[in-house]
Parts: structure tokens; C-alpha cells; sequence
């Protein structure tokens, strides 16, 4: 079994977020990047795969030069590969036909992205990709399981899980559940020095399009003062909640 | 040039946000002057949408269709989009929907913003406002493509009924069978149990409770409130509730009317997952907890304390108000 692991290189989750140009652009000054979130419990979800059912595993970002730190954290993780497709993606469509024709050019069976990146929040990249390659698709994935030509995934639904039958290949939208925060990796030493010798392809972009563009970001309005209530005058809290918020 | 809103049923009943998106695609419909046509599959009674202003609804009945299938409702609403030519999709931001929507964009080749909360700030160029980093901004986004896909934030616009007399017609997709080469096979869901995409409110706790045994007033509080509990992310790494409680950035995000912090301190990962709703309330026992500075309300005191007493003190209310 061939695995593709989709990565977002994205902000630390602590990270404040600030806009530069005129607002135009994400500002990075001061940013930690990171594997997404979502991308690292499906990094070591196929790290599982690779070590108890000898499947390989391959990563892949698109970006330019700056994600290689993410992607080489990820060999270092134990991934077998990387490919770097070099281009900046634009939104999830571009990115989507990019993946999609690295899909095609390299082959996989299993291709694990997240259900979404923490950063733009789309969550429109694995589902595109699998519709662009006439994959098996599940997102909000919380559990997989692979046994022989019989797969058997969970995702989360409102309220509750699901469970689903399906075949490869597939496309998984992954999520923490398929693996446990306990269960991620911090990369050791042996792991950093090997992954220096693991190839990361360049590639060149095809020829995509981008369908939307985000022209200008804003932050929420400041958040007015507390109003605070004592603990022993909660009649209080209920009656401003009733007529002063009208939540009750 | 119509709007298409995809309208959520689960059983043959629309969902709450059904009657979200209606209002928003019929709204969204005025300010392009064209007709506003809703798809429902197998509803029990399609009519009840009439109250939305809607001019045409679609209504699938199969059933090969009766349990949602993100591959076979895309590509029927897909169908349903090409048949009456429409300009705009509209879908709600339910798990069902973020599922079907990206492939349906695919497919149309629709230029697709998820997460939107409101109308469109601009036609020319088509520009719409959504959330992103995880509630900690927004990106005005502009739709480049013929055929655009908006997907309304949840709890955002609201449901504004109004009169209307739609035209009911039947819809039937030709779908290949493969489609359903990935199947459900059992679904876990507590029944008429509020759940966090949903609720009006939300009661969320975290550490401060100290242990999982002490969920009981959490439990006791939701349920007088008819709220959907929540936790914190250690709470759910700890395993003391299920991970589809966890809400914050790698969580579920919460967009309710009323949200209930208790025992939680309130790190910048669960401010912004919480951050779009409209009203937030904190107890904890902490007075510097970063929490109390995003909230409307707060409560400096221990939850083992606070929260009986505002139990007892609800059901007094509730029992006057009802």
C-alpha cells in the first residue's frame, strides 16, 4: 500500500494572527510554522500503517522554499519521501488539481489529508482531490482501519459517529481520533539526521487555476468589558442574561 | 440564473440549518433578482419550507437516497444545479454538508467559500466575508468562477420566515451505481440530544472539574438549559469525555447563542473556537483566568459551589417562564 500524506504548513495554534499590506496578506513575522494539526494525526496514523502492514509512506506540501523545515519534520517523523510542489497555493482548488496530478504521475492508493488547515479552515482539499481522481472519500475521519480490500473508516458527524464501508483507493480527511494527541511523535535525533538523506522531489506546478481569492482580511471587533457577577448573587446572572443578553 | 440552496433533512425532517440557509438563499436571491429553488431529499412533508419564501423545491424521493452519501447527494445536486442553470449553490457548514461540498464544487467547478457570515459584501467583484485562522480573522474572498458556492457559518444569519408559495416538483437524478462504493453501515447518535453544531446553548467544562465523575452538573446543567456539553482539548486528551465534545481550534468550533465556560481557563486555542458565539459566561475559580477577559459574564467561584446553586436557581426560572 502506497500512502500519501497531504501537509499544511500553518501556524503554531498559539500563534496571534496579524495581516501586513494593507491588510492584504498574512503577516508571518514572529509565526511559528507547523505541521497542520489535522495533518500530523494523519501523518502518524500512516506511520502505523507503515510499520505493522509495510505500507510506505510519501509526504507532500505545496509551497514555496519556506515549508521544506515542515516537510523535512515530517521525514524526520519517519516518512519515507517527500515532495515539495513548488508553487504558492493559491486556495483549495489549486492546491487539489496540484495534488491530483502528483497522484496521478507517482501512484497511491491512500491518500491521508486533514479535514481541514488550521489556517484558511477550506477543509475543500481532500474532498476536491477525491472527486478529481474518482477516489473513496471520508473526512472527519476518527478512526481507519485496512484489512485486506475491506476498509472500515469513522467520522464524526453533528451530535454523534458514523460508520463506513469502503474500498481503495481512498481519500481520508483525517482528525485527532485517528490517532490519539498521546500518540504523535516528537522527531529524535536518529530521525533528524535520517531525514536529511531522504529524497525530497521538487516539483514543478502544472498549469492550475485558482477559482477564488482572498483579497483582503480583517480581525473581529475588540470584545467589550466583562460584566461581573458574584457568586453569591447568581438570581443576578439570570436576570441579565434574560433581559439584558436575551439568551434565557 | 437561480439560487440552489441545499436544504438538510435527517429522517425526512429538515434540519434547524435547513431553514438557515433558505432564508440566506432567498435573501441572497433578492439581491441578484433572480428565483430562489431549495433540493431536499425525502422530506416528509416539503411544504414546511413554504414559510422561507422560496419560489421552486426540488424534492428528491429515492430510496438509495433515504441515509445521506456525500458522493451520490453531490453529485444529484450537481445534477439539479446544471438542469436549472443556477448561478449560486448555497450549503450549510453541518459535517454532512462540509463533506458533499467540495466535491460538488469540484464538480460544477464552482468557486467555493466555506464559513460565510453574511451576505455578500460586494457583487462586482463577487466578494464574501468568512471566517478564517479559526475564528481569529476573517478573509474577504473573492468568487472568480461562473458558478459560485457559498456554505452560511452556522448560527450566523438566522432563519427569517416569510411568506411564501413555492412550487413542489420532483426531482430525479440518474445515478450510476458505483457512486455508492462508500457506504454507512451504523450510525452512533443519541437521539433528540442537543448537539454543539445545533444548540441554542452550549455548557462546556474543563479541568477545573478535576475528574470525570464530577460531570454529573454539567450533565444536569445542560439539560435544564436543553444544551449540548462541551469540553476543553485536555479534557478530551485526558479521555474524560468523548473527542466530539473537544471544542476550540483543532476541536469543533462553537457558534452559539449562550456558551457556559466552567473550568476553563481559556487558551487562545479554545477563545478563537468558541469566539463566534454571541454570548459567552465564565465560572471560574481563578479571577486572572485569561477567559474572563472574552466573556460578557463572569462568576469568580468554585464550579462545585456556582453551578448546583445556578441549577436550582434555572429550574425556578424555567418553571416561572415557561
Amino acid at each position: 500500500m502506497k500512502i500519501l500524506v497531504c501537509i499544511s504548513n500553518v501556524p503554531d495554534t498559539t500563534s496571534k494572527i496579524n495581516f501586513t499590506e494593507n491588510n492584504t496578506k498574512f503577516d508571518p513575522t514572529g509565526v511559528q510554522f507547523v505541521i497542520n494539526p489535522n495533518d500530523e494525526f494523519g501523518l502518524t496514523r500512516a506511520m502505523w500503517f507503515k510499520e505493522k502492514q509495510g505500507a510506505s509512506v510519501s509526504v507532500v506540501t505545496v509551497g514555496d522554499a519556506s515549508v521544506e523545515p515542515t516537510l523535512r519534520k515530517a521525514l524526520a517523523i519517519g516518512a519515507d519521501e517527500g515532495y515539495r510542489i513548488d508553487a504558492l497555493p493559491t486556495d483549495g482548488f489549486f492546491v487539489a488539481q496540484e495534488l491530483a496530478a502528483l497522484v496521478k504521475e507517482v501512484g497511491f492508493d491512500l491518500i491521508i489529508a486533514g479535514r481541514e488547515s488550521i489556517d484558511y479552515n477550506g477543509g475543500m482539499v481532500p474532498g476536491m482531490l477525491a472527486h478529481l481522481l474518482d477516489f473513496n472519500y471520508v473526512t472527519n475521519c476518527i478512526d481507519l482501519k485496512i484489512e485486506g480490500p475491506d476498509i472500515t473508516a469513522i467520522r464524526e458527524i453533528d451530535g454523534g459517529k458514523e460508520t463506513l464501508s469502503t474500498q481503495l483507493p481512498l481519500v481520508i480527511g483525517g482528525q485527532k481520533g485517528l490517532v490519539e494527541e498521546s500518540d504523535l511523535r516528537i522527531p529524535n535525533m536518529r530521525g533528524i539526521m535520517t531525514a536529511r538523506q531522504k529524497q525530497l522531489h521538487i516539483k514543478a506546478a502544472t498549469t492550475s487555476e485558482n477559482l477564488t481569492n482572498d483579497q483582503q482580511f480583517s480581525k473581529p471587533e475588540a470584545k467589550g468589558t466583562v460584566t461581573m457577577v458574584d457568586a453569591s448573587d447568581l438570581d443576578t446572572l439570570i436576570s441579565l442574561l434574560h433581559k439584558e443578553a436575551k439568551v434565557l | 440564473m437561480p439560487v440552489l440552496i441545499y436544504t438538510e433533512t435527517e429522517k425526512g425532517n429538515f434540519k434547524k440549518n435547513a431553514f438557515e440557509v433558505a432564508s440566506y438563499g432567498v435573501a441572497l436571491a433578492k439581491q441578484l433578482g433572480t428565483s430562489s429553488v431549495a433540493i431536499a431529499f425525502n422530506p416528509t412533508n416539503a411544504a414546511v419550507l413554504n414559510e422561507y419564501g422560496l419560489d421552486q423545491i426540488m424534492v428528491v424521493k429515492q430510496d438509495n437516497l433515504q441515509g445521506f452519501n456525500a458522493k451520490a447527494y453531490a453529485a444529484t445536486i450537481s445534477e439539479a444545479a446544471l438542469q436549472i442553470g443556477a448561478a449560486l449553490v448555497v450549503v450549510s457548514s453541518s459535517a454532512d454538508s462540509k463533506y458533499a461540498s467540495p466535491i460538488l464544487a469540484a464538480s460544477l467547478k464552482a468557486s467555493y467559500a466555506p464559513n460565510v457570515v453574511s451576505l455578500p459584501e460586494s457583487m462586482d467583484p463577487f466578494t464574501v466575508k468568512r471566517t478564517a485562522f479559526s475564528n481569529k480573522g476573517f478573509a474577504h474572498t473573492v468568487l472568480l468562477s461562473g458558478v459560485k458556492m457559498i456554505g452560511v457559518a452556522n448560527n450566523t444569519f438566522g432563519a427569517h420566515p416569510t411568506e411564501g408559495n413555492a412550487v413542489i416538483e420532483n426531482f430525479s437524478p440518474s445515478l450510476d451505481t458505483s457512486i455508492f462504493s462508500t457506504k454507512a453501515t451504523s450510525v452512533d447518535k443519541v437521539a433528540g440530544k442537543a448537539t454543539i453544531a445545533d444548540a441554542d446553548v452550549v455548557v462546556s467544562a474543563g479541568r477545573g472539574l478535576k475528574g470525570p465523575e464530577n460531570w454529573g452538573m454539567i450533565e444536569e446543567l445542560a439539560s435544564v438549559l436543553g444544551a449540548a456539553t462541551a469540553c476543553s482539548k485536555p479534557v478530551s486528551d485526558l479521555g474524560w469525555r468523548p473527542h466530539g465534545e473537544h471544542v476550540g481550534q483543532t476541536g469543533k468550533p462553537v457558534a452559539t447563542n449562550l456558551y457556559i465556560a466552567i473550568g476553563i481557563s481559556g487558551a487562545i486555542q479554545h477563545l478563537a473556537g468558541v469566539s463566534a458565539s454571541k454570548v459567552k459566561v465564565v465560572i471560574n475559580t481563578d479571577p486572572e483566568a485569561p477567559f474572563f477577559k472574552a466573556a460578557d459574564y463572569g462568576v469568580v467561584g468554585d464550579a462545585f459551589v456556582v453551578v448546583p446553586q445556578l441549577i436550582e436557581k434555572l429550574k425556578v426560572f424555567k418553571a416561572a417562564n415557561a
